[in-house]
């Protein structure tokens, strides 16, 4: 298994889930756990996914991801899960 | 499982407030290029550095990609250059000539500095150290990317007033060759005293003779995030302050690891430690005076600076060593001038002086720092105010630096612009005062003795 965070930012509009979640399951990615969150009226998502299955590069899908984001006028990013943990966890 | 809220913050401190990692620096041992013909030394130097770190930069480019996290500068330090010129030059322009090979094989590699152009002398100088320091201000002026220091003492060795004056005069020099560039040179020069071996910040950084044949060091930022923090706790006790710098500075040290382990995997290259410093830029908010005024002093400078920063230095590192498996390098706060908005606006202000920022470096993570003064500074007055701070880390057993910034035709009162990273600063009134009489009498400082400590 190799986790990826996503986190999705952006003003709350229809089908935001929906799209990332297309753009996952036709790269094989499979999703983890999602939870979301609304700060300061925008709206954020987290996903855990596992990218295990996925024959892209991840450094792709860094960018594929940002782009269909620049498509909805929000702001995703993919990150590998260890910056977290580090940071969080002892 | 990682929650929601912890990968905002983690984002926001990135997004908002400058989290980055400062630097990788790969350190190449050049002890295996000795030569004693000067073509054949400059050819294994090149083809030794751009072997070795042909994959630096793409492999930190992707590293921050995968983890969305900037690493601001890959760079290169190796071995200081007069142990390794000693045979093959015998003038100071022979070590020129290294210079402007290091100076192309950084820009082969795409890294956008290269230290190690230095010589250790805090007992004595050979030969050849004198004929690389008496080359750094040609050196300097005909090269982009190399950084140059000099070791001048220690607190086992004392210091070496010789190559105080002489460094005096160097500075002097390299502001001179640099003067179409508001001499820009002596940003990329500096004397320490108790220099470490694995510092991986620029422009001080050199690959130590203690070092292995390869090794990754990586530098921590954050000034920013720690400020952050710090305004939820606004109003509180020492001991709730303490707690949150130390939580803080554990939660970026944490990213530096990471990005450390990551990157020695993938060169294939031991890594060597984790420097903890909190390193200012001049980005809004990325500073260390923002974080004097967040724990409430009205400016950098005023009564209470010194202890708002040895409490911060300390706990920075208490929180820092927990996060890493190998703390080295400077480790702790620095606080250059022209690099860090809140310390211009401070000097500006008339809040902080020359002699205030002498007095915190007593308890920083280094010293005198991109300090700009007047062009026409006297040459011994400039090794007087090395040689005070190299007396500050002497005795206090601790590394203290000096990089000032004589700008040639500028005086009190102008600023002086040097881009990027390097930032702008206003031009610093030094003491009139005459020191020649004391820098010229040449010889040595003894060591410190070890006990009666008062």
């Amino acid at each position: 298994m190799k986790k990826i965070v996503i986190t999705v930012v952006g003003k709350d509009s229809v089908g935001i889930i929906a799209k990332v979640c297309t753009y996952l399951a036709n790269n094989a990615i499979n999703i983890l756990d999602i939870s979301q969150t609304i700060v300061d009226g925008f709206f954020n998502m987290m996903m855990i996914v596992d990218v295990a299955d996925c024959t892209k590069d991840f450094g792709t899908v860094v960018d594929e991801m940002e782009q269909i984001g620049d498509e909805m006028g929000c702001i995703i990013k993919a990150q590998r899960e260890e910056i977290f943990n580090e940071m969080h966890r002892i | 499982m990682i929650n929601i809220n912890e990968v905002l913050e983690t984002n926001e401190m990135i997004e908002k407030e400058n989290l980055d990692v400062r630097t990788i620096t790969l350190g190449i041992s050049l002890l295996n290029c000795i030569d004693s013909d000067l073509e054949r030394l400059k050819e294994k130097i090149y083809n030794r550095i751009t072997s070795v770190a042909k994959d630096l930069v793409p492999t930190g480019l992707a590293i921050e990609k995968e983890f969305g996290i900037p690493i601001v500068n890959k760079r290169i330090s190796v071995t200081p250059i007069a142990l390794i010129g000693g045979s093959a030059c015998k003038t100071s322009e022979d070590y020129v000539q290294i210079a402007q090979v290091l100076d192309r094989a950084a820009k082969e590699v795409g890294v956008n500095f290269l230290g190690g152009y230095s010589a250790l002398v805090s007992k004595g100088m050979t030969k050849s150290d004198e004929l690389l320091i008496r080359s750094i201000p040609q050196a300097l002026a005909t090269t982009d990317y190399v950084c140059s220091s000099v070791n001048l003492g220690s607190t086992k060795t004392g210091l070496n007033m010789d190559a105080v004056k002489l460094m005096g005069e160097i500075v002097l020099e390299t502001a001179k060759a640099t003067a179409d560039k508001d001499s820009i040179g002596c940003a990329k020069l500096v004397v320490f005293c108790n220099a470490p071996d694995d510092n991986p910040f620029m422009a001080g950084a050199f690959h130590g003779v203690t070092e292995a044949d390869e090794i990754i060091n990586v530098g921590v930022s954050g000034p920013g995030v720690m400020r952050k923090a710090l305004e939820s706790v606004r109003g509180t006790d020492f001991g709730t302050l303490c707690n949150k710098v130390k939580k803080t500075a554990f939660k970026i040290t944490r990213v530096g690891q990471l990005v450390a382990r990551e990157a020695s995997e993938r060169l294939g290259i031991p890594f060597g430690i984790i420097d903890l410093s909190l390193a200012p830029t001049p980005a809004i908010g990325d500073s260390i005076a923002d974080i004097f005024e967040e724990m409430g002093l009205e400016r950098a400078g005023a009564p209470g600076t010194t202890a708002a920063l040895a409490l911060l230095n300390d706990q920075v590192k208490k929180g820092g060593v927990m996060a890493s498996s190998y703390v080295g390098g400077l480790s702790g706060a620095f606080i250059p001038v022209s690099e860090d908005q809140g310390m211009i606006n401070a000097v500006e202000d008339g809040a902080l002086t020359l002699e205030k920022l002498e007095a915190m470096t007593c308890v920083c993570s280094v010293g005198l720092d991109m300090i700009a003064i007047p062009g026409d500074t006297k040459e011994t007055t400039i090794a007087g105010i090395i040689a005070d701070e190299m007396a500050i880390g002497m005795v206090n057993q601790k590394t203290t630096a000096v990089r000032l910034i004589p700008v040639i035709g500028k005086q009190v009162g102008e600023t002086v612009e040097f881009g990027g990273l390097l930032g702008y600063a206003p031009i610093m009134p030094v003491n009139q005062f005459d020191c020649s009489a004391f820098i010229n009498r040449g010889g040595r400082i003894p060591a410190p003795i070890h006990s009666f400590k008062n």
